[in-house]
């Protein structure tokens, strides 16, 4: 049987989780064999289809390209996975928010249970999953004949790009008539994706206000981080919505993390605590971050940050 | 226009959860249970569109066991004008998945015909995010998930909704066709506390008991949980002095910079 790995791409660009999703299907794969596949939809999607080519264990790109596929909606998307689908025994897409909204309809649609966030293959239907915002660890067997499986990416090394895989055009093409897109605004940025960065810098409600968060500024391009948020300091409006870490934002596994102004709840530790190397700067010692911490400096961030950064040069 | 709003009876959030000493699952005994924060924002956006006109009948529903009719009462302390309760106990002693969920909520969409159809993004036990994708597939209607903002707009049948969604990369914003399903991110609004007299009124709203039966709903699950673990434990590390002996540490020790 062979595995089917819908590609996550945005702006003709293919996204890093996808080389996460294959090398969770290149486990799969050692124990059921056939092939991987790589779906690309979209709208002029030939670059994202040449970079899919690329990645290691791809047996073959097919690749979607028509308008009604632009931005990747759920109602047209899932029902061109549906078409697809028949032929293969799993099909695994990134716990992204494109791979959220899209799998659920399409194991509904084939009468089958969706498998979220899976963090381990154990075998073809066996798998580990956090639940409780990754306080336990479930392992959970399905007995579906197709599994439809969202991957965390930090469960998984991505697979290297020494590959050419072939590349076939799908000619499916499905109807829309009850979703359109409008507009997306996206947060630009120079810095690491936060899921792929090798340092991620947080701040909290600590910092008190956007106009601080500059203070991670300088030490971010320094260490070539991304910068990530807690929920508080989200909705305080300090930063934008997509820098935020947590069990409802992002989940990232950097080799090292820097909480900043974060007090550690349990719904921000569910989305850094898998990092392998914790910092926390916060001026309460007693703050639950310093429970999980490798390294925790209590003192006012005020003071701390521009000494770190201006340390970092010598 | 009436609105359909799914919520779901789970452990409190400020609850730190343990795990059985067999592995068999997560120890939920005399554990303080509580709605789920994003069924919360669910119901607190379907009752604002009641008090802003928009919405005629606010209806609340839930899957789940004799205890879960709590989170019914809560609901409709805090604006919703009568609800469902779907008994699982007679099935299952377990919880329902979310397959089985969002075939029982497709059924009462059925029945009821509501324009619009709110649910929560995610259980913050299973952490799941799949039962409002589901739903919308299952009846065949369009979805609007991780919502942080709602608008109806148009009037008579050429009712639209636009919903602003929360994405990786930022904000998108998408127009469905009504009727339409919804999910709640946290962002939406922020739901208000039920106040005493309103939670009295609630005792004497509207409660039907269903059971899956009623809807020839099969809640059997394909999948099997093997096992429930604790995640490995971090060690707790030390407290450093200053910014110089930190950064010592992380290039000399840590090796991280
Ligand atoms: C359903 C649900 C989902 C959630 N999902 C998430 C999520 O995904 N991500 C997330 O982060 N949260 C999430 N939360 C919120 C979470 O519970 C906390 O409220 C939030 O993480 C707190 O953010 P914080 O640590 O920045 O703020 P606070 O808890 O207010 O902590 C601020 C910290 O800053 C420190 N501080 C203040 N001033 C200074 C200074 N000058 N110098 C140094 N330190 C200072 C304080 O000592 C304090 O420890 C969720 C909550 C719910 C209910
Ligand atoms: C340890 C463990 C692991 C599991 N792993 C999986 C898995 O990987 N895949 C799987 O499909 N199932 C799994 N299950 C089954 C799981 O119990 C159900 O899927 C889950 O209870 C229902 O989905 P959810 O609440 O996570 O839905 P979500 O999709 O996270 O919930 C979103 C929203 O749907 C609505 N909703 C959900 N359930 C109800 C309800 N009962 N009544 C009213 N509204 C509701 C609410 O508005 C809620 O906010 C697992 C169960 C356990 C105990």
């Amino acid at each position: 049987m062979s595995i089917l790995v819908l590609a996550e791409h945005h702006d003709g660009i293919l996204v890093g989780a996808t080389a996460h999703v294959v090398a969770a299907a290149l486990k799969l794969k050692a124990s059921i064999g056939g092939d991987i596949d790589v779906l690309v939809a979209g709208e002029n999607v030939g670059a994202v289809a040449e970079a899919a080519a690329r990645l290691d264990g791809v047996s073959k790109v097919r690749v979607a390209d028509n308008a009604v596929y632009a931005h990747q909606l759920a109602e047209p998307l899932s029902a061109l996975l549906v078409e697809l689908a028949d032929g293969y025994s799993h099909v695994l897409a990134a716990a992204s928010t494109t791979g959220k909204n899209l799998l659920p309809r399409v194991a509904a649609l084939k009468d089958v249970s969706q498998i979220s966030e899976i963090v381990e293959v154990v075998d073809a239907d066996t798998f580990k999953r956090p639940i409780y915002a990754g306080n336990a660890i479930a392992t959970v067997q399905s007995a579906d004949s197709l599994k439809v499986i969202t991957v965390r990416s930090t469960g998984f090394d991505a697979v290297g790009e020494g590959n050419s895989a072939a590349i076939e055009s799908v000619d499916t093409v499905v109807e829309n008539r009850h979703s359109a897109f409008i507009k997306q605004e996206l947060a630009q940025s120079d810095r690491p994706e936060l899921a792929a960065a090798k340092v991620v810098i947080s701040g909290g409600r600590g910092m008190g206000s956007g106009e601080n968060f500059k203070l991670l500024d300088g030490i971010a391009d320094k260490l070539g981080a991304a910068i990530g948020a807690s929920r508080a300091a989200v909705d305080a409006g300090f930063v934008p919505n997509d820098m935020q870490v947590g069990q409802t934002g992002k989940i990232v596994a950097p080799e090292l993390y820097i909480a900043v102004g974060i007090s550690g709840a349990i719904q921000h530790l569910a989305g850094m605590k898998d990092s392998k190397v914790i910092v926390a700067i916060n001026k309460d010692e007693e703050a639950p971050i310093f429970q999980v911490a490798d390294y925790g400096l209590v003192g006012d961030l005020f003071e701390v940050l521009p000494a770190f950064e201006g340390r970092l040069d010598q | 226009m009436k609105i359909l709003v799914a919520v779901k009876r789970v452990i409190d959030y400020n609850v730190k959860i343990r795990v059985k000493a067999d592995h068999s699952d997560v120890d939920l005994t005399n554990v303080k249970m509580a709605m789920n924060p994003f069924c919360e924002i669910a119901v607190e956006e379907a009752v604002r569109l009641k008090e802003k006109g928009v919405a005629t009948e606010v209806v609340a529903v839930t899957i789940g066991p004799k205890a879960a009719q709590e989170q019914l009462r809560t609901a409709l302390a805090l604006g919703a004008d009568r609800a469902i309760h779907i008994d699982t106990s007679a099935e299952t002693e377990a919880r329902v998945e979310s397959l089985a969920a969002a075939k029982l909520l497709a059924k009462v969409v059925e029945e009821e015909q509501p324009g619009l159809v709110i649910l929560g993004k995610q259980a913050i036990d299973t952490d799941n995010n799949q039962t409002g994708q589901m739903l919308a597939a299952l009846a065949g209607l369009p979805q609007g998930t991780f919502a942080s903002e709602v608008q109806v707009s148009g009037d008579g049948g050429d009712k639209k909704l636009q919903v602003t969604r929360e994405i990786d990369g930022g904000l998108q914003t998408v127009e469905l066709t009504l009727p339409a399903i919804v999910t709640t991110d946290l962002r939406l609004n922020e739901p208000r506390y039920a106040k005493l007299p309103d939670i009295m009124k609630a005792k004497k709203k509207p409660l039907d008991v269903k059971s899956p039966a009623d809807y020839g709903v099969e809640v059997a699950s394909k999948l099997t949980l093997l096992k429930v673990e604790s995640p490995a434990e971090r060690k707790g590390g030390i407290k450093v002095g200053s910014v110089d002996e930190l950064v010592g540490k992380l290039k000399n020790e840590a090796k991280v910079l």
